[in-house]
């Protein structure tokens, strides 16, 4: 499978000359199977270049949502197949027992938010509450789990053909576990990470801002890294860099954090436009 | 085995943090964890237990009801929870792993994840105090 970074930006976007190089686009990943069949991990603001660029010819697209803060689905309004007639387009989000994800969703695509309604699109439009556990999209095998973020968040495990991607953008690990390195069963994402070719996973905060953040859902670069080594994974792309952050301190704090811990793996800065083929 | 799933991950971390004796089962009863308030009033610590079937934990206490009848496992607070979907409360007897003999009130409740997923049950215990 070929997987492309378009959004690799947490909380906000971040447009400007500082964040050119690992971007300013919220969270949004595109998968495309041997067979050309595409999933969309996310729909923060990444997912319109994704969109626009997409073929014409394509008429089937899945969005998988892996929770609905707005930065995963700010996107979602511009993604040029949700105006298109010809298109299907199937969303995948996190089940609620309260609403359906139409209502939820809906409350974002409704005035006085943004001016067009779910109704109002003109796509075959398919909104599913994602099952947790395991389900076929096409080519690929799809594990979908709760793990450890504010209100219910899904992290996602795409297999196509034995090889494997693990998305878990936002995640907080360390809330539930204390320590990093203790029994997998006990610590969130794990089953999803297990042995994953990729690994893309929340890096938002240093060990210091992550001092003040603890439950707030997201991760220290060092945190990843111990999730990475715990899972064992080959590669860790880390995401959803903090908007705060510009292109200098990312590379600062990945070099700072690659020096001190030694990665288990390859470790990789997310960067806008990235391309990853896992064969 | 099997991951847990995140919300008792986070129950089990939350229990850690608490003065309180919790006792946390899955979905078939089997013992997942028990905290260290718990540990003294079992008189065992969690990490010489172990994780445990509900046929091994279910009979390791003697267990009476407080004016000391036998009680069926499954009429007991957790039983009920895990059997009936449904919070229950009682007091009980119970000797504990170091020979102690107590007297508890014991909450339990289950625990549901979206979607009506069955994750498992708790239970919360009370030292009481009578005869």
């Amino acid at each position: 499978m070929k997987v492309t970074l378009w959004g690799t930006r947490g909380s906000l976007p971040e447009a400007g000359i500082p964040t050119v190089r690992y971007g300013g686009n919220t969270s949004c990943v595109a998968v495309e199977g041997r067979s050309g069949q595409l999933l969309v991990l996310d729909a923060g603001s990444g997912i319109r270049r994704f969109g626009a660029g997409l073929d014409p010819a394509v008429r089937e697209v899945n969005i998988l949502l892996t929770h609905l803060h707005m930065d995963h689905i700010q996107g979602l309004g511009f993604f040029k197949p949700l105006f298109s007639p010809q298109a299907r387009v199937q969303i995948w989000g996190p089940p609620s027992t309260t609403m359906h994800l139409r209502e939820r969703l809906g409350r974002y695509l409704s005035p006085p938010l943004f001016p067009v309604r779910i109704r109002e699109l003109p796509c075959d439009l398919i909104l599913n509450d994602a099952p947790r556990g395991e389900f076929q999209i096409g080519e690929f095998r799809v594990s979908a789990d709760f793990v450890c973020h504010p209100g219910p968040t899904l992290g996602f495990r795409i297999t196509e053909n034995g090889r494997s991607l693990a998305y878990l953008p936002d995640h907080e690990p360390a809330l539930g576990s204390t320590r990093l390195e203790g029994n997998p069963d006990w610590i969130s994402g794990s089953a999803l990470a297990r042995g994953a070719d990729l690994l893309i996973h929340d890096a938002q905060y240093t060990e210091a801002d992550y001092d003040a953040h603890v439950g707030w859902g997201h991760s220290s670069i060092g945190h990843a890294i111990s999730f990475a080594s715990l899972a064992g994974a080959a590669k860790l792309v880390a995401f959803h860099h903090d908007p705060a952050r510009d292109d200098k301190e990312i590379d600062r704090i990945m070099q700072e954090a690659a020096s001190a811990c030694e990665p288990p793996c390859e470790l990789i800065a997310g960067e806008e436009g990235a391309v990853f083929e896992i064969a | 085995m099997a991951q847990k799933e995140v919300e008792l991950i986070l129950l089990r971390q939350w229990a850690s943090h608490l003065n309180m004796p919790i006792f946390l089962v899955d979905r078939d009863g089997n013992l997942l964890y028990y905290n260290e308030p718990a540990e003294v009033l079992l008189g065992r610590r969690f990490d010489e237990a172990g994780e445990m079937s509900v046929f091994d934990h279910s009979s390791l206490f003697e267990t009476t009801a407080e004016d000391g009848s036998p009680i069926a496992s499954e009429d007991m607070p957790l039983g009920i929870a895990m059997t009936q979907r449904r919070p229950a409360f009682q007091r009980i007897r119970f000797k504990a792993l170091d020979g102690t003999q107590r007297l508890v009130e014991i909450t339990a409740f289950p625990l549901e994840g979206q979607g009506g997923h069955r994750l498992g049950s708790v239970a919360i215990f009370w030292e009481a105090h009578g005869q």
